[in-house]
């Protein structure tokens, strides 16, 4: 027997002092976590089982540790140039307590890295993702617009993720606040033990769910609160395995996945990311004549109509057998019980309910495309 | 006649039985591999190399060929599998066998641990 799963394959042995922990790293490990390397940290991959864990996320609330995530901020009075040279989407329109979701581009095109870029009262607050933070912080720092000042806070803040149906309800118990007019993509400080949180109603799941980010002396204290007040709601931690099965779910990219630096944010369906009308970015030359000439493959979702389960790597083929693409990411859903895929395709065959081929060790498998997302 | 169980390197388990095996995954396996969703079995007739991948166990994330330590030919798949993969992680050694394979000659367990010496093998991994 042999796993292909990669982190399963550089899984944590006691006594590794290489990898970088969380404050939470002694929490997962007493709630008897499986614990893997993810971009250089000891992460929890699974508590309970993937299955479980994405079914209390979809019908009850779950938390994350999501640490390793990197946060830049971005101040002074070329803080919304900088922002808006390095990413495609147009900070500008951000009023303090906005959120947008946008890329950071090379000239060609390509993504560095899909980021979040929260506006604040001094600036903005970038989170990256943790296997880029370091790339991404090069980036930024290069193309630094006059007047700015880069910052890197990712070593003092700890980040959970509180996700699912009863994620208000516990957030509003343990922070003591209304949610009710904390709309989508915004955020908001709140004091927390005479602390700073920042609280953003954003997430990775499909479900309603907030981000809390705060310093790291908090961490054990608000991670523990979470699974004590969150009992009577049937709240429990939730570990990377899981986090990839509900974003897959809800359609959401993966980096290192579905997009990557040979991808354009065209050609993985983010064009509404993609702001060609505003001023000069990096990538902007490239991304306006591909607009113009079409993309000639497209990032694609599909469902299996024969049996198998679609994993990243397997060619995607017409009916005649043809070479079209390839699968980044599948699994066989634990919400809806039957495999689904994402993948490039070439544009011939990227239109919804379009029949396409999986290869899947020797056999061919029919699958067909989607429009939407894979949930209800 | 007298059964041998037999494991491998890489967690399968072997029941010996004449010159018939059957063929699963050990408990450490199934508890790494974590939730099975699906096995992806060969077809009764099928003939296997000693070292081959004849199935494929899918969890949520992750896919695992099982492979054959002996040559043959499957004379018998676990159908109830396909309905219920779920058998795979909750009983490993018993009803959740994959296959059963006849083998080509002689069988040979000698390269193979029996239970304790598995045991010992897990302890070290």
């Amino acid at each position: 027997m042999y796993c292909q799963w990669q982190e399963e394959k550089t899984m944590v042995r006691k006594g590794d002092g290489q990898l970088k922990q969380t404050p939470l790293t002694e929490k997962h490990r007493a709630l008897g976590a499986r614990m893997v390397d993810y971009a250089g940290f000891e992460m929890p991959v699974q508590y309970a089982g993937v299955l479980e864990e994405t079914k209390t996320v979809r019908t009850k609330v779950g938390i994350f540790d999501l640490t390793h995530m990197g946060e830049f901020e971005l101040t002074g009075p070329g803080a919304l140039s900088t922002v808006n040279y390095v990413t495609t989407n147009d900070a500008s329109v951000l009023k303090v307590g906005e959120i947008q979701y946008t890329c950071l581009t090379k000239e060609d095109g390509g993504i560095i890295d899909d980021i979040l870029v929260y506006r604040t009262a001094d600036g903005f607050w970038l989170v990256v993702n943790a296997a880029n933070a370091a790339k991404d912080y090069a980036w930024i720092e290069k193309h630094l617009q006059p007047e700015t000042e880069l910052k890197d806070l990712s070593d003092e803040l700890t980040l959970i993720a509180v996700q699912g149906p009863k994620s208000a309800p516990l957030v509003e118990e343990i922070l003591g606040i209304s949610v009710a007019d904390l709309k989508g993509y915004t955020f908001t400080e709140v004091t927390y033990e005479g602390e700073k949180v920042l609280l953003s109603r954003t997430g990775y799941t499909g479900e309603d769910g907030f981000e809390l980010y705060f310093a790291n002396t908090l961490a054990e204290k608000l991670w523990d609160e979470c699974l004590q007040k969150g009992e009577k709601y049937g709240v429990a931690p939730i570990g990377l395995g899981a986090r990839d099965s509900l974003r897959l779910e809800a359609r959401m990219p993966l980096y290192g996945n579905d997009i990557g630096e040979e991808i354009s944010p065209l050609e993985a369906g983010l064009s509404r990311f993609v702001k060609l009308d505003k001023e000069s970015f990096i990538g902007k030359e490239f991304l306006q004549k591909q607009k113009e000439e079409g993309v000639q493959r497209r990032l694609v979702a599909f469902v299996m109509v024969d049996k198998g389960i679609p994993r990243q790597g397997y060619p995607l083929l017409n009916l005649e057998g043809e070479e079209i693409g390839a699968v980044t990411s599948g699994t066989h859903s634990p919400t809806l019980d039957y495999p689904i895929g994402m993948g490039y395709v070439d544009v011939a065959y990227a239109k919804a309910e379009t029949e396409i081929q999986v290869q899947i060790r020797k056999k061919l498998a029919k699958a067909k495309i989607i429009k939407g997302r894979f949930l209800a | 006649m007298s059964e041998q169980l037999r494991f491998t390197k890489e967690h399968e388990w072997i029941l010996v039985k004449g010159d018939v095996v059957r063929i699963g995954i050990s408990d450490y396996a199934q508890s790494e591999l974590g939730d099975i969703v699906f096995v992806d079995l060969p077809d009764v007739g099928d003939h296997v190399e000693e070292g081959e991948g004849f199935a494929a166990l899918e969890s949520v994330k992750a896919v695992s060929d099982v492979y054959s330590p002996v040559g043959g030919e499957i004379t018998a798949i676990n159908e109830e599998l396909e309905d219920s993969p779920e058998l795979v992680n909750e009983s490993p050694m018993d009803r959740g066998w994959i296959v059963e394979i006849k083998v080509d000659g002689v069988v040979q367990v000698d390269d193979l641990m029996n239970k304790e010496e598995y045991e010992a093998f897990l302890k070290e991994v």
